[in-house]
């Protein structure tokens, strides 16, 4: 337990190290989350028919998702584990008597906990500072904010299994590209971080419910902005439950058939 | 009993064919053909405790693959590996814990932060006890004249003190086996002697068994007296460096200063190169005593110095590899 504390110790260390990408990504999720705010805002304004989330709601929800990218966002790979698939190293990380998979857990969280600690809070106080309707309201029911704490965390937990998944698969298919891909793909517009999930039609939303992809990023912000009631929320938290455990499983499984299967490129 | 016990291992790698070019790269995109590789055919050896054995061969000969089956990264196909009563693919979190492993061309060490830090995760993984992990690398330090270069990130060390480094790093958790891959790849001639110098011993200081694989005969020279030497996959030599010189180490070198121009046609004479200011003669000294050649070319031509040498042992070795047909 101790030795992937200190991975994830080591990998949050490493990571505060770069300041020029922490600034880098601040202003981006500035842009994006300008961007994102005005086109909704003039869709608002000449829209005519009933819209599924109110403008206020939509608002605190692009900027949940912004200051929060760097936890939430899927096809950020982490490029160390990818190198050392790539060129071999991980033969050394093979013949360390430490499970593996829990170790690039570690790795995983530990780099994307390091990076959202230094994006998030910019982003959030500017955010609240912006005058109406371009601001993040804070909700102020104590309920559901506790229950956006503990989705998030469980959302962090998904996160990590999907992510050390299609990481595990690279190591069949020996190059992350097409893996990478598929998952951006499929998570960008699933997870509701390019166009929030109410906005779909029916049948895509009943696919994006089933797959685990939203339950990462749309379900704890509209939980937390108010646009899911508190019983579909606990109803969110077990599905959410539901998807850790499955991937774990599913994880596991595959990591052992690919750690027996390994081969280590470059000699 | 023997430490280590390797029973006719096999191991095929299944590689897919792709030949250059347009036409034949879509075809693959929707059917691809396969190779089996034998990377390791039917290998067997047993090692005792404390030796260092030289594991050598010619590039893509399975020489890592071997490494890495030992080191129980790698399944073989068929065969069995018994390893301080352990099998290493099975009991791999245990096995692991009691072996050290250096891949020469990679890199255990974090890159961007210095190795001290490295060798502390090591010792929260291998739960070291803090005062024996201090011991050991206050020992490793002083050893491997480590000081200096601990604290600084590992991105801005020269390859020879990364290297020094890297052994430390499979040695903090005091393996009772070390696999060098390769350790002296790409090291200059001090760097090397260093390197030699310390698995000697560590080897003598904590009965540490080594196996090595290098394409370096001078690390074989200096640190194995038993050699496994394998080819294309099959074990072709297993045996005391001693008696693969007393075998194919039968040419010498004889340099003669002169400036006669003398023909000299012998059947013990294996050639004979024109040299600047005289004649390199290569001698097989299985045909002919040496006092008996340096008579004859004494009495054909004045010299005015002679040199006789030793061949080198990467010649041997491509001999022997040329014998074997590898």
């Amino acid at each position: 337990m101790k030795s992937y504390l200190s991975y994830f110790k080591l990998k949050f260390i490493n990571g505060l190290q770069y300041r020029a990408s922490a600034l880098a990504g601040i202003s981006t999720q500035f842009f994006f989350g300008f961007v994102y705010v005005l086109v909704y805002i003039a869709f608002y304004e000449s829209g005519s028919s009933e819209l599924p989330m109110k403008l206020s709601e939509l608002v605190s929800y692009v900027w949940l998702g912004q200051s929060l990218f760097a936890l939430v966002y899927l096809w950020y790979k982490d490029k160390e584990i990818i190198k050392m698939i790539k060129n071999g190293d991980i033969a050394y990380e093979l013949c360390r008597p430490q499970d593996l998979y829990f170790t690039w857990c570690s790795k995983i969280l530990g780099e994307r906990l390091s990076m959202v600690s230094l994006r998030f809070l910019p982003v959030i106080i500017v955010s609240l500072l912006l005058p109406k309707p371009y601001n993040l309201v804070i909700s102020t029911n104590i309920l559901t904010t506790l229950l956006f704490f503990i989705s998030l965390v469980l959302a962090s937990i998904l996160m990590t299994f999907l992510t050390v998944l299609y990481h595990i698969i690279c190591m069949f298919t020996l190059d992350e590209k097409g893996v990478v891909n598929i998952f951006m793909v499929l998570s960008d517009l699933l997870s509701g971080l390019v166009i929030p999930i109410p906005f779909f039609p029916k049948y895509l939303q009943n696919i994006s419910n089933i797959l685990p992809f939203r339950y990462i990023t749309d379900f704890p912000f509209r939980l937390y902005v108010g646009n899911i009631s508190i019983n579909e929320g606990y109803i969110g938290l077990i599905t959410q439950v539901i998807w850790i455990i499955l991937l774990f499983i599913i994880g596991k499984l595959v990591s052992n058939i690919a750690f027996k299967k390994a081969t280590i490129q470059g000699g | 009993m023997s430490f280590i016990t390797v029973k006719h291992i096999n191991k095929t790698f299944k590689v897919p064919l792709k030949s250059g070019g347009i036409i034949s790269t879509i075809k693959s995109f929707f059917h691809r053909e396969y190779r089996y590789i034998n990377a390791i055919q039917d290998i067997s050896f047993s090692i005792k405790k404390g030796d260092i054995v030289g594991y050598i061969g010619p590039n893509g000969a399975g020489k890592s693959t071997t490494i890495k089956i030992l080191a129980g990264i790698l399944v073989p196909d068929s065969g069995e590996v018994i390893i301080d009563k352990m099998v290493p693919w099975k009991d791999r979190k245990k096995y692991v814990s009691k072996i050290g492993a250096v891949f020469g061309q990679r890199s255990q060490l974090w890159w961007d932060i210095p190795a001290i830090d490295t060798f502390n995760l090591l010792k929260d993984i291998y739960k070291l006890d803090e005062e024996e992990y201090q011991k050991t690398l206050n020992e490793l330090i002083k050893l491997l004249d480590l000081k200096d270069i601990i604290n600084i990130p590992v991105r801005q060390l020269s390859l020879g003190s990364r290297m020094r480094l890297e052994i430390a790093a499979s040695l903090i958790h005091k393996p009772k086996i070390l696999f060098l891959d390769e350790p002296t790849i790409g090291l200059d001639a001090i760097s090397k002697k260093q390197v030699r110098e310390f698995i000697k011993k560590i080897n003598k200081q904590n009965k540490v068994t080594v196996i090595l694989t290098t394409h370096d005969m001078a690390d074989i020279e200096a640190l194995a007296k038993r050699i496994i030497l394998i080819g294309k996959g099959k074990k072709l030599y297993d045996g005391s460096l001693k008696n693969l010189k007393q075998k194919y180490d039968y040419l010498r070198k004889i340099k003669v200063q002169t400036n006669d121009k003398v023909k000299l046609k012998k059947n013990y004479i294996y050639s004979a190169k024109k040299v600047d200011d005289g004649i390199e003669y290569l001698i097989d000294v299985r045909k002919v005593e040496i006092n008996e050649f340096i008579k004859l070319i004494s009495s054909k031509m004045t010299i005015s110095d002679i040199d006789i040498d030793n061949e080198n042992i990467d010649e041997l070795i491509v001999k022997l590899y040329e014998d074997y047909q590898i």
